[in-house]
This record gives structure tokens, C-alpha cells and sequence, in this order.
């Protein structure tokens, strides 16, 4: 069914094994709107964004990008240059520079030249403040700045939307507020985002729609700030809070 | 006789013995690599039954030894009615159990560049093909480099059970030496001097090759191949 939205997910269940992590998902973004899913570990949130991608190929449901349904789509490669994706472990490529990790997607894949393909790392690796990083590798930055670097990766492909699956969680606490600036940045530059996180702070001031998730179901999905402040369901209620008490409410 | 002349008088005779030593390292390696890479691939990329032959391969191989398995091929095979040539029998004996060593070799580096890389070049919409040329492999061999040149190391020197198969190589040249002169001292310690100086110059060329491709954060940085 064709949709207007940019991505409209339909019914996502998937299983690994005999146990069910999604029952049923359903949820849609629209071109320049920032999505923020939460909920406790374990609940499916990242198998979402794998699904999406087919990293993880769903097992039933259907998944649009405009109109195309990309679930059973024979082109995933192309598909997958139209969506950029952030890893929690960052997924640096360890043998290039922090240029070289923006330019190959776009030199091997996107076939641009050499020089254009340089221009536009620049372009992108100053857009995350790392522009001085360019020849540094993977080993020698720090984990805000790989994360950085894997962000400029996945604009540089000029994606129609970015996943963000978990891009703070392996962070130390103090390296967290450069990566949440550079993709604060981006949503209000009109970035269509995706994005997994445990950041609440993130998450309220941030987010055009929170989606609270547990046990592969989405319980209660709405504006930020009513559900932090007067959510529908008591089950977002104690998990919004017992984080807000555990973290604080983060930058605001 | 004296020593230095005795020396002196092998030494042409143990060059030509040292020429067949380093064609049976470099043709035994080159088995080791070729069988030896498939297998590492069918092991990291192959379905169940693919890995289970390579593994009864790889058992076989690292279980028997490598006199008895020259011994075999040498002795055993003719009885069969195939009857091997004693060089080629010596590098197909030698190269094939290097074949397993080094398919180990494989495995680890191309296992430990990480998932986590190809899935990201997966994410940019590469095929398995590309991300493994473009990603993996660049990395896998720098870091399989210092077991390489250990390996090559092992291989050279055990190319000296090839003697026992009638190979004329460096040590059964060696045993002509001692048989007129009776003096076995100085030609075997003849002998593991150019073993010595052999395997030295196997390591440092990879120890170079390695430290020209070096890229931070990628093997066991500070570390050297030496390995005798």
C-alpha cells in the first residue's frame, strides 16, 4: 500500500527462535521528523532498526520507504544507501583513515570520483567538528569522536533518513554530550531520524514523537513532553520516571 | 683437510642443496595458501556440511605426523599404483598440512576484523563481495602477517624430512659430506648456520612488509615477527 510517509512500518513481528521480541509494530515517520524509541533492554528496539535495513530480515510485516516495500525489495543494496545507519559499537572501519571511512561508501558504492568523494568527507566531517580528524584512524579518537566520524559516514551517502541504534550507549558519560549535540543539530536541520537511545534528556527535547516499547509491543507512542509529564499508561509512567530519577533529566 | 677448507670444499654442494630447500619452502607454501584460504573461507563463510569436511581435514592433517604422512606418500601410495615423484611427494606432504596451519591462520584474522565492520559495510549498500575485499580482507592480512612469517619459518625447516624420503636437499646433501670426511660437527653446524641465516631472512622480510603496511591500531602494535 503506498503511503505518503517516508517510512511506514506495518505489522513487524520477528522472532529469534521460539522467543518473540516484536509483536506487531506499527509506526510511520515523515520527512524531516525525529522518532525516539524507548523501553528496557531486551524489548526488540534495535531488532526494529536491523529490520528495517534487513540486517536482521523481518520474519513478517511490511516496511515502506515512500512507496517502495522494501521487506522483500531484491535491491537491499540500494535500498540500504538510501538509509543511514548509526551503530551502537560505532563499526569504524579500523584499516582507514576517518576520511577514508566517509569516502569509501561513496567511492565503492556511489561510484563518485576520487576528488568529489573527498570534498563531500570534508564537507561531512566538518559538519560533526572532526574536520582536523581527517587522517587520524579509528584507534587514535576517542569513542564521541568515532561516533562522530560514523555519523559523517552515514550523511555523507545523503540518506533520505538515518537510524540511530543506540549511538551513546557505549560511550562514558562525559563523551555522550558531543554526539547528542551533532544529532540535535541534524534534527533541526530537518534530518529524518530514527533513534534508539536510553538518553531521556535526548529523547524529550528532541523528539517530534516518543515511542515507549516493552516486550516487543509499542504501549504508548506521543508528544514528549505529555508523556513525561501525564502519560495514558502507568507502565510509561513508572519506566519514564524511574530513569528520569536514575539519570536526571539530561540537557535540556 | 682442515675445517675451513673442508667447509670450504661442501660449501657449493650445500648451496645446491640450500636452492632445493628453498624451492620445496616456497612451492609447500604456496599449496599451504592455496588450499589453505578456500578452507579458511568455508570455515567463516561455508554451510554446516562444508565445515564439518574442512574440520576432518584439519583434524587429519595436524594429527598425523609429517614423517609418517612422507612416509605414506612416498611408500604408501605407489602400493596403490600412484607413484609420486620423491620432490613432489615431499612438497604435496609438507604443503598440505601447512594448508591446515595456515587455514587457521585465515580463519582468526578474517575472524577478528569483526561482524560489526560488515555490517556497516553492509549498511552502505556494499554486496559480501565488496565488503570483504574493501573491509576485511585489508585488514585480515596485516594481521595474519607475524603467523605467516612463523609459519614460513616452521615450513622451511621441516622441508629437512624431505631427506628422508631421498630428497636431495640441503641436510641429505650434508650426509655426503660427513660420509667422506667423518666430520659431522662442523658440516651440520655448517648446515644450521644456513638454516639460521634462512630464516632470518624469511622473518625480516615480512617483519618489513609489515611495519611498511602498518596501520595504528590494527595486529599487536610494538610486536615482531621473529619466530624461530
Amino acid at each position: 500500500m503506498p503511503t505518503k510517509h517516508l517510512l511506514k512500518i506495518e505489522d513487524l513481528h520477528h522472532s529469534f527462535g521460539e522467543e518473540e521480541v516484536l509483536k506487531g509494530i506499527s509506526l510511520s515517520l515523515d520527512k524531516g521528523e525525529t522518532k525516539v524509541i524507548v523501553g528496557p533492554s531486551g524489548t526488540g528496539k534495535s531488532t526494529i532498526l536491523n529490520n528495517i535495513i534487513r540486517l536482521v530480515p523481518p520474519k513478517k510485516g511490511k516496511i515502506y520507504l515512500e512507496d517502495t516495500e522494501i521487506t522483500t525489495a531484491k535491491n537491499i543494496n540500494e535500498i540500504r544507501q538510501q538509509i543511514g545507519f548509526v551503530f551502537q559499537d560505532f563499526g569504524l572501519f579500523n584499516h582507514l583513515t576517518a576520511e577514508g571511512n566517509v569516502k569509501i561508501g561513496l567511492t565503492k558504492v556511489k561510484k563518485m570520483n576520487k576528488k568529489d568523494a573527498a570534498e563531500l568527507a570534508m564537507k561531512e566531517l566538518d559538519r560533526v567538528g572532526l574536520k582536523e580528524y581527517a587522517d587520524s584512524y579509528p584507534s587514535q579518537l576517542s569513542g564521541g569522536q568515532k561516533q562522530r566520524v560514523g555519523i559523517a559516514r552515514a550523511l555523507a551517502m545523503q540518506p533520505k533518513l538515518i537510524l540511530f541504534d543506540e549511538p551513546t550507549s557505549s560511550l562514558d558519560p562525559e563523551l555522550t554530550g558531543e554526539v547528542l549535540k551533532v544529532m540535535r543539530n541534524l534534527a533541526e536541520e530537518g534530518m529524518t531520524m530514527l533513534v534508539v537511545t536510553h538518553e531521556m534528556g535526548f529523547a524529550r527535547s528532541v523528539a517530534d514523537e516518543l515511542i515507549f516499547m516493552e516486550a516487543g509491543n509499542i504501549v504508548e507512542q506521543g508528544d514528549p513532553e505529555k508523556m513525561f509529564t501525564d502519560p495514558d499508561h502507568q507502565r510509561t509512567k513508572e519506566f519514564l520516571f524511574q530513569l528520569t530519577d536514575l539519570y536526571g533529566e539530561g540537557e535540556k | 683437510m682442515n675445517n675451513i677448507e673442508l667447509i670450504k670444499n661442501a660449501l657449493p654442494y650445500l648451496l645446491e642443496g640450500t636452492l632445493v630447500t628453498i624451492q620445496l619452502t616456497f612451492w609447500s607454501l604456496l599449496i599451504g595458501i592455496v588450499v589453505g584460504l578456500p578452507i579458511a573461507f568455508a570455515q567463516v563463510y561455508g554451510n554446516k556440511l562444508l565445515q564439518g569436511v574442512v574440520a576432518v581435514y584439519e583434524r587429519l592433517a595436524r594429527s598425523i605426523p609429517l614423517l609418517v604422512m612422507l612416509l605414506l606418500i612416498n611408500y604408501g601410495l605407489p602400493a596403490l599404483g600412484l607413484q609420486i615423484p620423491i620432490f613432489r611427494a615431499a612438497v604435496i606432504g609438507i604443503g598440505l598440512r601447512s594448508a591446515a596451519y595456515q587455514s587457521q591462520i585465515y580463519r582468526g584474522a578474517i575472524q577478528s576484523v569483526g561482524g560489526s565492520q560488515m555490517k556497516a559495510a553492509l549498511s552502505l549498500g556494499m554486496n559480501k563481495m565488496k565488503a570483504f575485499f574493501y573491509i576485511i580482507a585489508p585488514q585480515a592480512i596485516r594481521i595474519a602477517i607475524p603467523p605467516v612469517a612463523n609459519e614460513s619459518a616452521i615450513v622451511l625447516k621441516d622441508t629437512s624430512l624431505a631427506f628422508t624420503i631421498g630428497v636431495v636437499e640441503l641436510l641429505r646433501q650434508g650426509e655426503y659430506f660427513i660420509a667422506t670426511s667423518n666430520k659431522p660437527m662442523v658440516i651440520y653446524l655448517t648446515i644450521a648456520a644456513i638454516y639460521f641465516i634462512l630464516t632470518t631472512i624469511v622473518n625480516g622480510g615480512l617483519s618489513l612488509f609489515e611495519k611498511k603496511y602498518q596501520i595504528p591500531g590494527i595486529g599487536i602494535e610494538g610486536g615482531h615477527s621473529d619466530a624461530y
